[in-house]
């Protein structure tokens, strides 16, 4: 049933749960469809994972679990389960006739609430519902946890970032009053019928993750900037593999005042802000991707030419084969150093680090070599973001990789100081995974290419965004030489160690979501170019790990600029959207700070 | 008489593919599921496994005939196949895929070959016995299972 989840039900709950099986193997599909419609459920059933999401895409709250198979001919279930958590939030349910514990442990981190084994029994499917209704209880506390984070915040807001961390995690919020009220406010919903308690669904499109993000990354920089060096810096080194510099600082309301969309509401917000960072917690910590930052540096374009050599990276991808990050290859656009750009550090650009997106091993782009398809993947949201399966190209970005965002890094951007960066690009990003962002230099110099603004810069240097074209070939990659970026190539998942060295530059770095140089990644193994990586990154970055998309998938879709492919293995809300818009360059800028401040311990 | 003596005969079929380990619980399972909306559910399973596994039985078979194998392939088509056996409680076909798998693991390219060929009996045999135990069961009409615990 399409519209909201509220769609009537005439039996009670759980009667009538709506469950989407998805297993390659027929006679499974058939009995499970059986034990199902024998349980009062409403079953749909499909034997391809693709075909799946496409479902679940048309009906957009028209499922409430699916129940997938882990070994699938035409994608990874792991991955179809991380499509569907990011885009749909829906439980998911794995099965497979293989129970080793490191299987059914993949299962767990990818998000799945249940790992069932076969041969399934009939009594083990009757207390499925219990995932959606946890799944909705969940929801509301989270909401509720978000709001009194958000106060918090504000309160905190400007005082020793780690402290306020600290104090943060360890829960002592003092915004018990406003809890309270949140509490009530949710009381009075009915929650007899679980089903109820969920309201209409957001579409988050491509544009409306594209905004959100940029009013993360706005508010992060923001928060950065405030910070000394030291502190995030600090802050880095004892948070370790999660990035929270700036969760504490992005509240809701914040994002929503900054985003001005009139009709969404601050609730919208933060349970896209939680699922956003439930996605990137989730993000492998094994040699895989993990949450790969993207971190764009940004540097201050105040230098007249207003291209600051921003050398996004995105380490998203751990694009293991060097072919990869051969296309990243630092297009050589501009040197840094031209005037006076600072350049950027290598080890900084590590900060990006790219986002591990894609726990996959396979990681293997093989799309990356194809760099001119890219060019035609700028021009529109169809760049054939490389579906999520650039997840599988960064795979290994391991936690260490995450910490490298280089928000450590921030401190040292003085975003003022256009010109002392030293990029020693080189370096840097020769550790990098794969990139997949490029950092752009310039402003818009490469079509395709999202403009990265320095969102902060008092001048009108633009923020180099991460252009990642997501689905663009690997041109668009071609990360201008300015941006160390592309030096990612074959980087090392992790990328820690590199970026620190960031600090001794004052420049200002963007970090972009993991997911976003992710995203990249995928799309620039995907050849598209730059795609408007919001959409893809999104996609990307919301699918957190899950969003690895088979990289076959990647690898066909980048090849047709195939946007609606793209999407479709981007995880990301974005996905009705589909369009990447140019215009939103900050997308890829915001996407790292983003990430970086969502990520919640 | 003649009913029940068909009666008995199906019901002794079945006991004896379970006595005889041919199948498992699954299959009760199977059974349980079936009812007037499907009268005829297990034997729709037994043959949408049959069907679906015609072509990995195959795919298996090529793949064995390589001069040099891949074992991380075979282990992929066996544990599909496991996975199959297991919709209809296939479980001698399914002890050989976990041997086969064992043996891909170990790289033992003889001991593949081997299973394999006996894994194949197996599934033919199994095949053929509910083949004809469903001939049985059709002709005695609408069967509710008798001693479904006790098999």
């Amino acid at each position: 049933m399409e519209g909201s989840f509220s769609s009537p039900r005439t039996d009670s709950f759980p009667a009538g749960l709506r469950v989407l099986v998805v297993d390659d193997d027929l006679a499974w599909l058939r009995i499970l469809e059986k034990m199902l419609k024998k349980c009062s459920y409403e079953v749909t059933t499909c034997c391809l994972a693709r075909e799946a999401l496409d479902l679940l895409r048309e009906r957009k709250d028209g499922f409430d679990i699916v129940i997938s198979d882990v070994n699938m001919p035409d994608m990874d279930g792991f991955k179809l389960l991380e499509h569907v958590g990011l885009e749909m939030d829906l439980p998911v349910i794995m099965m497979s006739v293989d129970g080793e514990t490191s299987r059914v442990m993949r299962g767990v981190q990818h998000g799945a609430c249940d790992y069932l084994l076969k041969p399934i029994r009939m009594k083990e499917l009757r207390n499925i519902w219990q995932h959606v209704f946890r799944k909705r209880i969940h929801e509301v506390r989270d909401i509720e946890g978000q709001e009194c984070m958000e106060e918090f915040q504000m309160m905190r807001h400007g005082s020793e970032l780690s402290d306020e961390w600290h104090s943060f995690s360890g829960g002592e919020l003092n915004s018990g009053k406003k809890r309270k009220d949140v509490e009530n406010k949710y009381d009075d919903k009915d929650f007899g019928d679980p089903s109820s308690a969920k309201k209409a669904r957001v579409v988050w499109t491509v544009d409306l993750h594209q905004k959100f993000v940029r009013a993360v990354n706005q508010i992060g920089f923001d928060i950065c900037r405030n910070l000394s060096g030291f502190q995030l810096f600090s802050y880095h080194l004892l948070e370790g593999d999660d990035f929270h510099l700036c969760l504490a600082e992005v509240g809701p309301k914040k994002i929503l005042d900054l985003m001005s969309v009139p009709w969404l509401t601050r609730e919208n917000v933060a349970s896209h802000l939680q699922k956003y960072r439930l996605y990137l917690s989730r993000l492998p910590k094994d040699n895989d991707l993990k949450a790969a930052f993207g971190v764009v540096k940004q540097l201050d374009l105040s230098s007249q030419d207003s291209h600051g050599s921003l050398g996004l990276q995105n380490s998203l991808n751990t694009q293991q084969t060097d072919a990869a990050s051969g296309i990243y290859g630092i297009s050589g656009n501009k040197p840094i150093t031209q005037n006076a750009n600072p350049k950027f550090c290598e080890g900084d650009l590590k900060g990006i680090v790219s986002v591990p997106l894609i726990e996959s091993k396979k990681a293997t782009i093989h799309d990356i070599p194809d760099p001119p398809k890219a060019s035609s993947s700028r021009t529109g949201p169809n760049h054939t973001f490389g579906p999520l399966e650039p997840d599988v190209k960064y795979g290994r970005f391991d936690s260490p990789v995450r910490k490298q965002y280089s928000w450590c890094d921030v401190p040292q951007i003085q975003f003022k100081q256009e010109h002392k960066v030293n990029l020693q690009i080189e370096n840097g990003f020769n550790h990098l995974p794969s990139v997949s962002s490029r950092p752009f230099t310039r402003e818009r110099e490469k079509p395709g290419y999202m403009d990265i603004k320095p969102p902060y810069t008092k001048c009108s240097n633009q923020q180099i965004r991460q252009a990642i074209p997501i689905g663009s070939g690997a041109n668009s990659f071609h990360v201008q030489s300015e941006n160390p970026v592309t030096s990612f190539q074959a980087a090392e998942p992790t990328l820690s160690a590199t970026t620190w060295s960031m600090k001794n530059h004052g420049l200002s770095q963007i970090f972009i979501n993991n997911m976003e140089a992710a995203q990249r990644n995928l799309v620039l193994g995907s050849n598209s170019g730059f795609a408007s990586m919001d959409g893809d990154l999104l996609a990307c970055l919301l699918q957190g790990d899950r969003c690895p998309t088979n990289v076959e998938l990647l690898n066909k879709e980048s090849l047709n600029h195939n946007s609606q492919d793209l999407f479709a293995e981007t995880p990301a809300y974005v996905y009705d959207a589909q369009r990447f818009d140019y215009e939103y360059p900050l997308e890829t800028m915001e996407y790292p700070v983003i990430d970086q401040g969502l990520f919640i311990v | 008489m003649e009913r029940n003596q068909s009666h008995r005969q199906v019901a002794n079929m079945r006991k004896a593919l379970f006595d005889q380990r041919y199948l498992d619980e699954q299959f009760v399972q199977l059974e349980e599921l079936q009812d007037d909306v499907n009268p005829n559910f297990v034997e729709e399973i037994v043959t949408l496994f049959y069907r679906d596994s015609t072509r990995l039985i195959l795919n298996i078979e090529q793949a064995l005939e390589k001069s040099s194998l891949d074992f991380s392939k075979l282990d992929t088509y066996m544990h599909q196949l496991k996975g199959k056996t297991t919709s209809i409680g296939a479980i001698r076909v399914k002890n050989e895929c976990t041997q086969f798998a064992d043996y891909c693991n170990a790289g033992n390219g003889e001991g593949c070959k081997r299973t394999f060929q006996q894994l194949k009996k197996e599934y033919s045999t199994l095949k053929k016995k509910l083949e004809t135990y469903f001939q049985f069961a059709r002709q005695i009409g609408p069967v509710e299972t008798a001693c479904r615990s006790s098999y």
